[in-house]
């Protein structure tokens, strides 16, 4: 992001929305939205499930993976 | 190189040499913080420059066009392309823990400059590179385990050793980071209480997250985390009020709490507890560690503890027994080095990185800001009255059982003075009963964040600030015991299944009932041994935690070792080889001290012998006030010492196993091993934080296709 053509509003909403996609990718809560794009664009005659259905099915998915934690 | 990157060099290179200038020979007065901070930051930013550097490129020869597992095995479930930016942070979510809080506050007990030395020299020469070598091979095997890797790439031997130097290691880690808790909490009604909450809390959240906004984690973090601090609050009203014997627990009783919550955490799916639970920790464990940092620039401490004490030298430490060889180095184990860490490293991490030449940014990168966590919970020990520290972490026998003038007098016995009024108006300070033999460490940290951040944030409230710090410790010290009851669940399972095929379905009910309560009654009977050790559980179980924890390192670092020389890298395999030797001399030391060294305070079997014979006189030893005290210490003793040279055998299994194989492929020049074929990568990323003008113009190049799966670009 160098933003030298920004303004210091500009510079601000970037710098936010920088902020707002980090968030979102680390928290997975952007995971559903890659997932309708990917879906829309590779297989486009693939059913997309709704959002309530894939996160449910994300969830689970992590009962046999959970999280690793260290010391 | 251009001159700005040159003048910047030299500037960083500069504070770093006068930084370590001031701490090494400023004697007889205070020196500032600040300066430990600079001389950290300034070494790490070299090391990452260069040593780093060198190593990813010309020690394993990462390859930018050689596509990773994710990419080639993409699925979107645990082969996934991560931003590396996003990667650092889930990685350095995951290794960073209690650990490198909690160590180097009981290593201060042999003055900073000691943990100092270790934890910065100590991550750049082995921690860091431990992290960034098994991310690389693991990466280069389609993420698979360190004891997946022993097995292949040395024997079954030591691949079996090594499985079941994990599962122990992992059982001693999780009893010794629950006995903090069980410490902290002990007697503590606030404390007890907002803990307490964050079980409702989590819950809330998880039905919140399943039931009513799928998917939405920001939002419900957010009201976690609101919650909590609400907890916090509510938690000094709490200790006020009526309800305050309620909450007041003996360390007994929260360990059968905390037994019963470990097991129905295990078997509970992972949405309902455990998931919400690590989203609070994890947004606390971050956002604290922020504050710690600003906190310290702002409030610019001085160090009251001094360089080396005594305790470094003649070993006769009330903290934990032992001199600065080897017990400093095995004592701040996260921070510096860390075997654990090898576990994540070849866990997820390998599974998500988009560049081989991310490994450095990841691996190397997130263990250098785990020690940066680690010098900043020193430096947090270090401010505090030494009379206070030796109060807070000696055992409660050698201090008299509690009362403050025995504690006064015990501590001037050590050389320190503190009155019992200054004692007890430490412990009013943070709305304590009392803070006398609070050890763990936990406490402590607190005890040194709330002045820090009182001084830094003004206003006062060191009784808020206090119990923040506990609450922040007890919150992703529980998550990881959480986490990890689960993963020794889902090993216990994985091994019983090859015995009995439904063990091996993590879905099976009576499996999981069974594993859950096999690993929780495990470390469950070490912690209840730990609470209710007349010699003080921390002093006992944490020299047992911080050998097995480098143990685990010797194994991975023995792992990469055998590696870099299969693949004929002989002549870089000192950069793994220099810090296994260092790592396996310390540790064996340790535990070779531990099992036979006649000393009785150091020695487990010495200690045994003791209390032994004076039990067949049919006395009572102080600190047991009982014949059965004196039995207790007697079979903890065994067991502990039992154990130290059972980790101690199984590690030298694995290396001697190692060097078999690597004395073959010295002969043969270089070894097959199980690395995944060459494949082409499609796609193109930058390998550091901030990407560089080549790499900025490859992607231009590349245009739309190869970012497709992020959401917003670099340039």
């Amino acid at each position: 992001m160098s933003g030298n053509a920004l303004s210091p509003g500009g510079r601000l909403r970037a710098a936010a929305g920088g902020i707002r996609w980090y968030l979102r990718e680390i928290s997975g809560e952007s995971a559903y939205d890659r997932y309708v794009e990917h879906a829309s664009l590779d297989h486009a005659d693939a059913v997309v499930v709704s959002r309530r259905e894939f996160e449910r099915g994300r969830q689970d998915r992590r009962d046999a993976e959970p999280p690793q934690r260290c010391c | 190189m251009s001159l700005r990157t040159i003048l910047i060099w030299s500037g960083v290179a500069l504070l770093g040499a006068v930084a370590w200038g001031v701490i090494a020979l400023r004697r007889d007065e205070s020196i500032s913080a600040l300066w430990l901070l600079a001389a950290a930051l300034g070494s790490y930013a070299i090391a990452y420059r260069y040593y780093a550097r060198f190593i990813a490129h010309k020690v394993l020869g990462v390859d930018t066009t050689r596509a990773t597992p994710a990419e080639r095995l993409h699925n979107g479930v645990d082969f996934e392309l991560t931003d590396r930016r996003v990667l650092f942070g889930h990685h350095f979510a995951a290794i960073a823990g209690a650990g490198p809080l909690v160590g180097p506050v009981l290593a201060a007990q042999m003055g900073y400059l000691p943990g100092t030395i270790w934890i910065i020299v100590g991550v750049i020469f082995a921690g860091a590179v431990q992290d960034m070598v098994t991310l690389f091979f693991s990466m280069r095997r389609d993420g698979k385990s360190l004891g997946q890797m022993a097995r292949d790439e040395i024997g079954p031997v030591g691949g079996v050793a090594a499985l079941v130097a994990v599962f122990a290691i992992m059982i001693i880690l999780l009893a010794v980071l629950a006995l903090v808790v069980v410490n902290a909490l002990a007697d503590s009604p606030w404390g007890t209480f907002s803990i307490a909450m964050t079980i409702p809390i989590a819950l809330f959240m998880g039905f919140y997250l399943r039931m009513i906004r799928p998917g939405r984690v920001m939002e419900t973090t957010v009201i976690g985390v609101s919650l909590l601090l609400l907890a916090i609050i509510s938690g000094g009203w709490v200790a006020e009020s009526g309800l305050a014997d309620t909450f007041t627990l003996s360390k007994e009783t929260l360990v059968f709490c905390l037994i019963a919550y470990g097991f129905i955490a295990s078997v509970l799916p992972v949405w309902m507890l455990l998931a919400p639970r690590d989203y609070l920790s994890t947004f606390m464990k971050i956002g604290t560690i922020i504050l710690l940092a600003v906190g310290l620039l702002v409030a610019r401490p001085l160090l009251e503890n001094a360089a080396v004490t005594d305790f470094a030298l003649d070993g006769t430490g009330p903290v934990f027994a032992g001199s600065l060889f080897p017990f400093v180095f095995i004592t701040i184990a996260c921070g510096a080095l860390s075997g654990f860490h090898a576990l994540i490293a070849s866990g997820t991490t390998p599974k998500m990185i988009e560049k081989e030449s991310q490994v450095r940014l990841i691996g190397y990168g997130a263990m250098l800001a785990e020690s940066f966590v680690a010098i900043s919970a020193l430096i947090a020990a270090s401010i505090i009255d030494p009379g206070l520290y030796y109060g807070m972490n000696a055992p409660l026998g050698f201090l008299g059982g509690g009362d403050l003038q025995a504690a006064s007098e015990a501590i001037a016995g050590l050389g320190f003075s503190i009155t019992p009024d200054q004692l007890a108006a430490a412990a009013a300070a943070v709305e304590e009963e009392t803070l006398v033999g609070r050890t763990g460490g936990a406490p402590t940290l607190a005890v040194g964040m709330s002045e820090i951040f009182s001084t830094a944030f003004g206003g006062g409230g060191q009784a808020f600030w206090y119990h923040f710090a506990i609450m922040f410790e007890a919150l992703f010290i529980l998550t990881t015991v959480d986490a990890g009851t689960r993963v020794g669940r889902f090993m216990l399972q994985d091994t019983l299944g090859n015995v009995y095929k439904p063990f091996a379905d993590v879905s099976w009910k009576p499996g999981v009932y069974v594993a859950s309560a096999v690993v929780v009654g495990a470390w469950g009977y070490f912690l209840y041994a730990g609470v209710t050790d007349p010699l003080g559980g921390i002093n006992q179980l944490f020299p047992l935690f911080g050998i097995a924890n480098q143990l685990l390192a010797a194994i991975a670092l023995t792992v990469a070792t055998t590696l870099l020389i299969k693949h004929g890298k002989l002549r870089w395999a000192w950069v793994t080889g220099i810090p296994l030797a260092w790592d396996a001399t310390v540790t064996l030391t340790a535990s070779w001290q531990k099992v036979f060294s006649d000393d009785v305070k150091l020695g487990f079997f010495a200690q045994r012998q003791r209390f032994a014979d004076a039990r067949d006189a049919g006395e009572v030893l102080a600190p047991a006030q009982s014949l059965a005290d004196m039995d207790r210490v007697m079979f903890n003793s065994a067991v502990n010492g039992t154990l130290a040279a059972f980790f101690a055998l199984l590690v030298i299994i694995i290396m001697a196993d190692a060097a078999r194989v690597c004395l073959k492929a010295i002969r043969a020049g270089s070894l097959p091993t199980t690395e995944t074929p060459y494949v082409r990568s499609a796609i193109v990323a930058p390998a550091g934080l901030v990407p560089t003008d080549a790499e900025k113009r490859e992607m231009a190049a590349a245009g739309a296709g190869s970012g497709s799966h992020r959401r917003m670009d670099d340039a």
